[in-house]
């Protein structure tokens, strides 16, 4: 292995290199994967030079620690949390050169959920599918970080573009998600969908990258049973029979036989992300 | 043909019966083939539905299928698999409780049902394939297993089913193969495509 690479220092709650996903193979059972925030992983990638399909790590937490063989330049985004280079304070949200053997280190986020760290020239593992997103669901793509393991880094692409203004969504002390209802709806009672839209619900701490589970009020169903599997798209509000939505992520399976209630755009996901344990959701209907 | 709407960029187009799916999904891959569909990120046929993902405009999809000509699917279109199979399944015994025959003759009507992919989903690689007639469907396992071994051959349902990797699983055991269902180093990854026919064929077991 060239010199261009890192070693993991320390590994963190679940770090996992992930990038834009692999988006077209629903059919054969593969689901998208890519950033949860993919906002932050593409302004990570604007810091550092790269395109915005280059591979970053996204951290859960605890954030991550990493020692660089080469120097290079890196970028921290996402949930904001204390970056340091070798224990000295480094900034958040901008480019940062860390020297040859440095250790930069992505500490706790402060509030949020899961932090990008995108290097100069992206992580280099070899692409799944077009892909060097890792799948949690189906363990497609690199395994989660672990401490002591090498990940390699490709050659930078230029200078870093520089960012005028960091669009950050902040913490959110309420999340927020609009939806469309539908395809299955009439599954469920006019009291049911008041509910969703009403219901007061939180993030359960059983969430991760392939749902945003919540705790609140059931929804009230007009049918019983299952219907028979039908594909399932990223932002489905899929209501299993304890009658609490479940929000897919990235990581969700492609295909499924619980009614889904209404969909959430795709690009009202990103505050999901970044939503922690006991975050108070609110659904409301786009039309 | 009822199409509904998902989300902003989605439809799901529901029909009355497998087969439709598969003429439906066959008449999508041709226009998409022919460059006659409009940009789109997902096709993805299931049970009674073909989910299709990523359209800039789906209202103006629904008009055109409204018009579309889709002929019925015939068995000379579709590429077919062979899986040998070694029938030493755990749930053979069972199976053959359930459909009132012996464990061979589960090997026998098994091993001579034509199946094709009907969908995939659960993992890469994994189709639900059908063919079986309605008296042969069986309910998944009261408890479904933590481990289930790669290449393990299934009955569920309707369906059947080759796990492509090592996973929980509730589905009634009834043999092993050694092919390799999914390997995404191979063009095409998935050996089971929607739309493939397969057959088992008996291997002696060990």
């Amino acid at each position: 292995m060239t010199d261009r690479a890192f070693s993991v220092v320390r590994a963190g709650a679940l770090t996992t290199v992930q990038d834009l996903g692999r988006p077209g193979h629903a059919h054969l059972g593969v689901p998208r994967a890519g950033a949860l925030d993919a906002p932050a992983h593409q302004l990570a990638n604007r810091l550092v030079g790269n395109p915005a399909s280059a591979a970053t790590l996204e951290t859960t937490l605890t954030g991550c620690a990493l020692r660089v063989r080469t120097a290079t330049t890196v970028a921290v985004t996402g949930a904001p949390c204390p970056v340091t280079v070798d224990g000295r304070p480094a900034p958040w949200g901008a480019p940062v050169r860390v020297p040859a053997g440095a250790v930069l280190d992505a500490g706790p986020a402060t509030h949020g959920l899961r932090s990008y760290l995108a290097f100069a020239g992206g992580i280099d593992t070899e692409p799944v599918l077009g892909s060097r997103a890792a799948d949690l669901l189906s363990g497609l793509g690199p395994d989660p970080l672990t401490d002591g393991a090498v990940l390699p880094l490709g050659d930078p692409h230029g200078p870093p573009a520089g960012a005028d203004a960091v669009p950050h969504h902040g913490p959110v002390p309420e999340l927020v998600l609009p939806f469309l209802p539908g395809p299955r709806d009439a599954w469920f009672t006019d009291s049911g969908l008041h509910t969703l839209t009403t219901g007061r619900f939180r993030v359960s701490p059983a969430s991760n990258r392939i749902g945003l589970r919540t705790e609140g009020p059931p929804l009230e169903r007009a049918r019983s049973g299952e219907l028979p599997s039908e594909g399932m798209p990223l932002g489905a509000l899929q209501v299993p029979p304890n009658g609490l939505p479940v929000l897919f992520l990235h990581d969700h399976p492609t295909t499924g036989g619980y009614p889904v209630i209404g969909v959430v755009p795709e690009r009202c996901l990103a505050p999901a992300a970044q939503a922690v344990p006991g975050t108070p959701v609110r659904f409301f209907r786009m039309r | 043909m009822r199409p509904l709407p998902v989300g902003e960029h989605g439809l799901l187009i529901e029909l009355d019966s497998a087969e439709e799916v598969e003429a439906l999904h066959a008449e999508l891959l041709r226009r998409a083939a022919d460059g006659a569909l409009p940009p789109l990120r997902e096709i993805v046929p299931a049970a009674r539905t073909v989910l299709l993902d990523g359209l800039a405009d789906p209202r103006g999809l629904i008009a055109e299928l409204a018009a579309w000509d889709i002929p019925p699917l015939t068995a000379g279109d579709r590429p077919t698999v062979e899986i040998p199979v070694r029938y030493d399944g755990p749930d053979l015994a069972d199976v053959a409780a359930l459909w009132g025959v012996t464990p061979d003759e589960v090997v026998r009507l098994h091993s001579a049902t034509e199946f094709h992919v009907a969908f995939c989903g659960f993992a890469p690689g994994f189709g639900y394939l059908t063919g079986l007639p309605e008296r042969l469907h069986v309910p998944r396992r009261d408890t479904p297993r933590t481990k289930v071994p790669v290449g393990s051959v299934a009955l569920a349902g309707p369906y059947t089913g080759v796990y492509p990797r090592s996973s929980p699983g509730g589905w009634q055991l009834i043999g092993t193969t050694g092919t390799v269902l999914w390997d995404p180093r191979r063009e095409p990854a998935a050996l089971l495509a929607p739309g493939t026919r397969v057959r088992f064929v008996p291997q002696e077991t060990a």
